[in-house]
């Protein structure tokens, strides 16, 4: 890659398979369970995260030297609040039905461990160049596994995707359901998110062995 | 040759192969292996796992055989003008091959799909994980299908037996070592999966979903059902105990599921302390929703009082409590272990799963849920129970030693 050094691309490449924060660091389990039951409002989830990872991440570094240590942690939030703040508006000036959907979600990225995590552990020791591929490459593993949860409950749970009818028409029979196919409720209920997640993680580490856990 | 000294060079064939698993499994499952072993003590007992598993089947085919001929019977009732209620357990009413034909050809798919995709899941994972075939199949593929609804879909049955075997069993290591009873996992997928097949007045008697909404339709209320909608019902007590009354498959006749329990209990393998304990924690939620009646404290505005106000004593025999109670509750890998684990996992079934059925109109079966509950809180009990036992004998040690 001409643009990345090799260092630098592993920083957006790793939280994206082997690093994931949800899959391997299980963390910001939360809004994955809690919004994930179409792809849309997954997808939104994901960009939303994806702004305020990496614009935080950079003002975090650039402020990582003249942060006082005893307050870090406030100085953090406050950012991340600011943040969150402005990707809330801008959803309910532009995009008003989706913010209703997702809701009290998109207050609660603040509380997102991801973020806090990445701020805490990386942005607070390395450069804004850096911290910004960080940023960006955690959100980016973190939004892969919402669309893929997203994808399946909302094709299995409600027969959709981005709300367009794939398997038929469930009222008037046809398609699939023509045939006595019939959505799967649980899908649409956070306990499968739950397992969902469970099989993604159960399949990436039988795929890659060196991922299993000592215990 | 014979079919063991057939299967015995299949095996001597395929020994280490990658199949090997799966014709191991199909050997001893019909005879006894050849080798045996030599060193070591040995325990010589004849109950070896597969022996335990085939007691319980046995003591399941009662409720298979009158389920078969109930699911016609309800149908039969319901449909012919001709014929008139059962009187007796013997009727002929009731034990008929017009009966049996129309429950046959029902029941029957529902027992094969079972045992034919939960055995599949098995071998599958057998070979892949490269162990033996574990047994603990055996007896859900019965249990599954007796706790259906009779007109169940036969796919969706194929995706909630993969689902309650992979996730429910596999992933936590197989046999022996699932938390959750994996008949139980299957049924409660289905149930929040495909509510519309699992509950409500359409789905318990044979032919009622498709003629729901015609002249001549076929009412499939269960009597659960009717109590918490605060509808009479028109069963009487015998017919509730004999089991000539709509609900799943095999779960509807106390008498036998009685019989069951006395199989499971003689020969030991169900264990009296939790069957008891359960009915006395029904008993004991039952009487004190009786008590709260009598008190006067609600009426019958109440949405609840049809169900409060059922005799406590006669919870036992409506609703799948009484199957839940003794083929359910009593399996021994979820099961709480120690004795005085058992009577209280065995008493929270019972109190919870009656607590459900009278406060949540929309699970009017709570012995499922409670079980699952109490499944996942039977290692917790075991861990006080044993904690307990251990600070008794450290008093014991300090008052020797002071």
């Amino acid at each position: 890659m001409g643009l990345l050094s090799k260092k630098d691309s592993k920083l957006i490449l790793d939280p994206l398979a082997d690093n994931n924060p949800i899959t391997i660091q299980v963390l910001g389990i939360c809004s994955a369970l809690a919004i994930t039951a179409q792809l849309k409002p997954s997808i939104v989830m994901a960009i939303s995260v994806l702004f305020v990872m990496g614009v935080g991440n950079v003002v975090i570094s650039l402020m990582r030297n003249i942060i006082p240590s005893k307050i870090r942690i406030i100085v953090q939030l406050i950012v991340v609040a600011t943040l969150v703040i402005i990707v809330d508006q801008v959803l309910k000036a532009f995009a008003y039905e989706l913010s209703k959907e997702l809701s009290v979600f998109i207050g609660l990225i603040i509380t997102n461990c991801i973020i806090m995590g990445r701020f805490e552990a990386f942005a607070l020791g390395n450069g804004p160049w850096r911290s910004f591929l960080d940023g960006i490459g955690n959100a980016a593993g973190y939004g892969v596994i919402l669309v893929i949860v997203g994808f399946f409950r909302e094709l299995l749970g409600s027969g959709t995707l981005f709300g367009f009818p794939v398997l038929g028409n469930p009222v008037t029979k046809t398609g699939l359901y023509g045939i006595g196919y019939e959505n799967n409720g649980f899908m649409v209920l956070p306990p499968m998110a739950l397992i969902v997640v469970g099989i993604i993680i159960w399949v990436q580490r039988s795929r890659n062995k060196e991922l299993i856990e000592e215990n | 040759m014979g079919l063991k000294q057939k299967l015995h060079t299949l095996k001597q064939k395929y020994k280490g192969k990658k199949m090997a698993p799966a014709f191991n499994a199909l050997h001893t499952f019909l005879y006894l292996p050849n080798e045996t072993t030599h060193s070591g003590s040995h325990v010589r007992a004849a109950d070896d796992l597969k022996r335990t598993m085939n007691t319980v089947i046995m003591a399941l085919i009662p409720c298979l055989i009158f389920g078969m001929f109930n699911a016609g019977y309800q149908t039969n009732l319901q449909t012919d003008p001709n014929i008139t209620q059962a009187t007796g357990f013997f009727s002929g009413e009731f034990w008929n091959w017009a009966n049996f034909e129309i429950g046959l050809w029902k029941v029957l798919p529902l027992v094969l799909v079972s045992y034919g995709v939960g055995l599949a899941v098995e071998f599958l994972f057998a070979i892949i994980k490269g162990h033996e075939v574990e047994e603990g199949y055996l007896v859900t593929g019965m249990l599954v299908p007796l706790i259906m609804p009779i007109d169940i879909p036969l796919w969706m049955l194929i995706v909630a037996v993969v689902f309650g075997v992979v996730i429910g069993k596999e992933v936590f290591g197989g046999t022996g070592m699932n938390i959750l009873n994996p008949a139980l996992t299957i049924r409660a997928f289905l149930f929040f999966a495909y509510p519309t097949w699992m509950s409500g007045d359409k789905v318990w008697v044979h032919g009622a979903v498709e003629t729901a909404g015609q002249p001549d339709a076929i009412s499939g209320e269960t009597i659960l059902g009717s109590l918490a909608q605060g509808h009479e019902i028109s069963y009487s007590i015998a017919d509730m105990f004999l089991g000539f009354i709509p609900g799943s498959v095999g779960e509807t006749s106390t008498l036998l599921i009685l019989l069951g329990a006395l199989i499971l209990i003689f020969t030991k393998i169900g264990s009296w302390r939790i069957i008891l304990s359960t009915v006395l924690g029904a008993l004991a939620m039952g009487l004190l929703f009786n008590g709260i009646v009598d008190m006067g404290w609600i009426d019958s505005s109440s949405k609840f009082y049809g169900l409060m106000n059922t005799e406590f004593w006669h919870h036992l025999i409506i609703g799948g409590f009484a199957f839940g109670a003794v083929y359910m509750a009593t399996d021994p890998v979820t099961a709480s272990q120690t004795n005085k684990g058992k009577w209280i996992y065995g008493f929270l079934i019972g109190f919870i799963s009656i607590l459900i059925r009278v406060f949540n109109p929309a699970y009017p079966e709570g012995v499922m849920l409670a079980i699952l509950l109490m499944n996942v809180f039977a290692p917790t009990i075991d861990h006080y129970v044993i904690q307990g036992n251990v600070k008794k004998r450290m008093k014991r040690i300090k008052v020797k030693t002071a």
